[in-house]
């Protein structure tokens, strides 16, 4: 209990003193998985858009192959990514190992099948004959689906929700891509196990309050734009 | 030049073929009532002419223009459709009925000014800022015919309109829109199942069974001449006894049903095989003991089946040899004493059979 009281008065101590590195630290994190959230919505919001109103041979093959991404271990991920940057590795000449880049590229590959299952679960719920509705009052197929995307809005925001918490919250790609090297790739989560590696107990539980802070802060503002939304 | 002209129409799902339509025009301004069972093909012919199903053969011209001619969202933005259940956007009544003239990129003032006409003759400019989520059943197909109206379409399209309301709301929203449709003479084509809303607010009634279109031509002349005996029995008609010819005088006809004789008004040539129709509305009955004069050449002996309430009317069936039913009011029931076994007499008029040669 005293580890615990002294963890939660070091994290308010290390936020009103604004300590440097710990600031690197929180804005690098939310940096990363923030632009690895932003890539996945750009990616999966048409791709599960495509999935959930298209009707093509080996749609279903492609579903379940999404559905088995959302999870994917991200060690699993971080080990295959490491692998293609790696410097005697296929992409090994773009020097992305050890940097923030190689984690924006495994929590993208991480938060992808997130954001595309769940966007192809929202639209798949709202009323099929809505298309047919929109189109027979003149809607071209862009206005049709930005219409279903307007109406589908609350469950695309847990989508987002779902794809940010499923990054801001890892460690295992962060750890193999990243290595966690002091003011360059060193992030939240991977900042956190350093800490209780080295027996600070105090400071990884700040810091981990500070990840929650953050998580929750974040997930604050998304739903509070979704339940403006959501009212009546 | 007919609006819509239709030739040789066959609609498939898969292998199989869910609708047929051999020739169609619908002259511009007219309201055609599409009538038909569930699963006669309705809707899927709504939805071929809105061009949201592609046909397997045959072509819909558009004005003299076949539609593939015409670029798809050209023809839709042209149209207005609008279905069975009122499928409204999740924001309010406005910005609803304002929908499909946003995707026409019209310019605010003319929305607001289309938006504010057509809520207020719809009867739901009070609800112009309310969620569409909040709206009764009744109040959302307003606002659903509005957003349809509001395009000034060139062809409405309407999906059984009126079915998923209750009683008293459809019966109001049915007047509303007949004097709408008086108003504003736009093209209509509406499905429904209801005899009585064609009857109301049709001027040709085209009936669809089994995927075919079996008759078209004004709501008399399809509810009392009926083509066949399947569109007969749809419209109502629920008595068809089959006879022969056995006399043709002047468009006076004998006809042999049985050991009964019977006298209709037609055109059939002794010998030939038909069908006697009878609405039930056009059968008069009395007790067996009775007899009253009158002009009715068909009188004939019978026993009451059974009775069966339907509103103010009594829906009676007779075995005459062959099953009569006739329709009378309440209180004739009860003055006739009209119960099941009860000996009558069952009387109609030769004018009042509609012959149907086979």
């Amino acid at each position: 209990m005293d580890l615990i009281w002294k963890g939660i008065l070091q994290a308010i101590a290390l936020l009103f003193q604004g300590n440097p590195e710990i600031l690197d630290i929180t804005l690098l994190s939310l940096k990363v998985s923030g632009v690895a959230t932003g890539i996945s919505l750009l990616l999966g919001l048409p791709l599960g858009t495509w999935l959930a109103l298209g009707r093509f041979r080996g749609r279903d093959f492609m579903l379940s192959l999404i559905n088995t991404g959302m999870a994917l271990p991200p060690v699993v991920v971080g080990l295959w990514v490491s692998i293609f940057l790696w410097r005697s590795g296929p992409l090994g000449d773009l020097h992305l190992i050890y940097t923030p880049t190689a984690i924006v590229i495994a929590q993208t590959i991480i938060a992808a099948p997130v954001v595309t299952g769940l966007t192809v679960a929202a639209l798949q719920q709202v009323n099929p004959n809505l298309q047919l509705q929109l189109l027979g009052l003149g809607a071209s197929r862009q206005q049709m689906i930005l219409a279903l995307w307007r109406e589908a809005r609350l469950p695309l925001l847990a989508a987002l929700m779902a794809g940010f918490g499923s990054v801001i919250s890892e460690v295992g790609a962060s750890m193999m891509v990243g290595g966690n090297i002091r003011y360059q790739t060193r992030v939240l989560t991977t900042a956190t196990v350093l800490e209780t590696g080295k027996g600070e107990f105090a400071m990884a539980i700040a810091l981990g309050f500070i990840l929650l802070l953050l998580a929750y802060l974040v997930n604050l503002a998304l739903t509070w734009i979704q339940q403006r939304g959501a009212r009546p | 030049m007919p609006i819509l002209d239709i030739h040789e129409l066959m609609i498939q799902r898969g292998e199989r073929t869910v609708l047929t339509v051999d020739r169609l025009q619908v002259t511009e301004g007219e309201v055609l009532a599409v009538i038909g069972p569930n699963g006669a093909g309705k809707s899927t012919f709504l939805l071929a002419l809105a061009r949201l199903l592609r046909p397997a053969r045959g072509s819909i011209n558009f004005r003299g223009k076949p539609l593939e001619a015409l670029g798809e969202l050209e023809y839709r933005r042209r149209i207005a459709l609008v279905l069975q259940e009122p499928l409204l956007l999740d924001t309010n009544v406005f910005e609803n009925v304002a929908a499909g003239l946003h995707y026409r990129r019209l310019p605010k003032s003319e929305i607001n000014r289309r938006v504010g006409e057509w809520l207020n003759r719809l009867g739901v400019a009070h609800l112009r800022d309310r969620r569409a989520r909040r709206l009764s059943g009744g109040e959302a197909q307003r606002v659903s015919l509005a957003r349809a109206f509001a395009i000034q379409p060139e062809i409405l399209l309407l999906d059984e309109p009126f079915s998923a309301l209750d009683a008293p709301t459809r019966l109001r929203l049915l007047e509303d829109f007949q004097f709408l449709l008086a108003e504003t003479p736009v093209t209509t084509l509406f499905i429904t199942h209801d005899l009585d809303e064609a009857l109301l607010l049709g001027d040709r009634v085209a009936v669809l069974l089994g995927g075919s279109l079996r008759q078209v031509g004004p709501p008399e002349e399809v509810f009392n001449a009926p083509a066949d005996e399947d569109v007969a029995a749809f419209v109502g008609v629920e008595t068809v006894i089959p006879g022969r010819v056995v006399k043709s005088t002047e468009g006076e006809l004998v006809v042999e049903a049985g050991e009964l004789r019977l006298e209709a008004v037609g055109e059939a040539a002794p010998g030939r095989e038909v069908l006697l129709c009878l609405r039930p509305e056009d059968i008069t009955i009395w007790p067996k003991d009775g007899s009253p004069l009158s002009s009715a050449r068909n009188r004939l002996g019978g026993r009451v089946v059974r009775t069966t309430p339907q509103g103010p009317l009594v829906r009676v069936l007779v075995d005459c040899g062959f099953p009569l039913v006739a329709l009378v009011t309440r209180a004739s029931a009860r003055e006739l004493e009209l119960h099941e076994g009860r000996a009558v007499t069952a009387a109609f008029k030769a004018s009042a059979v509609h012959v149907i040669t086979r």
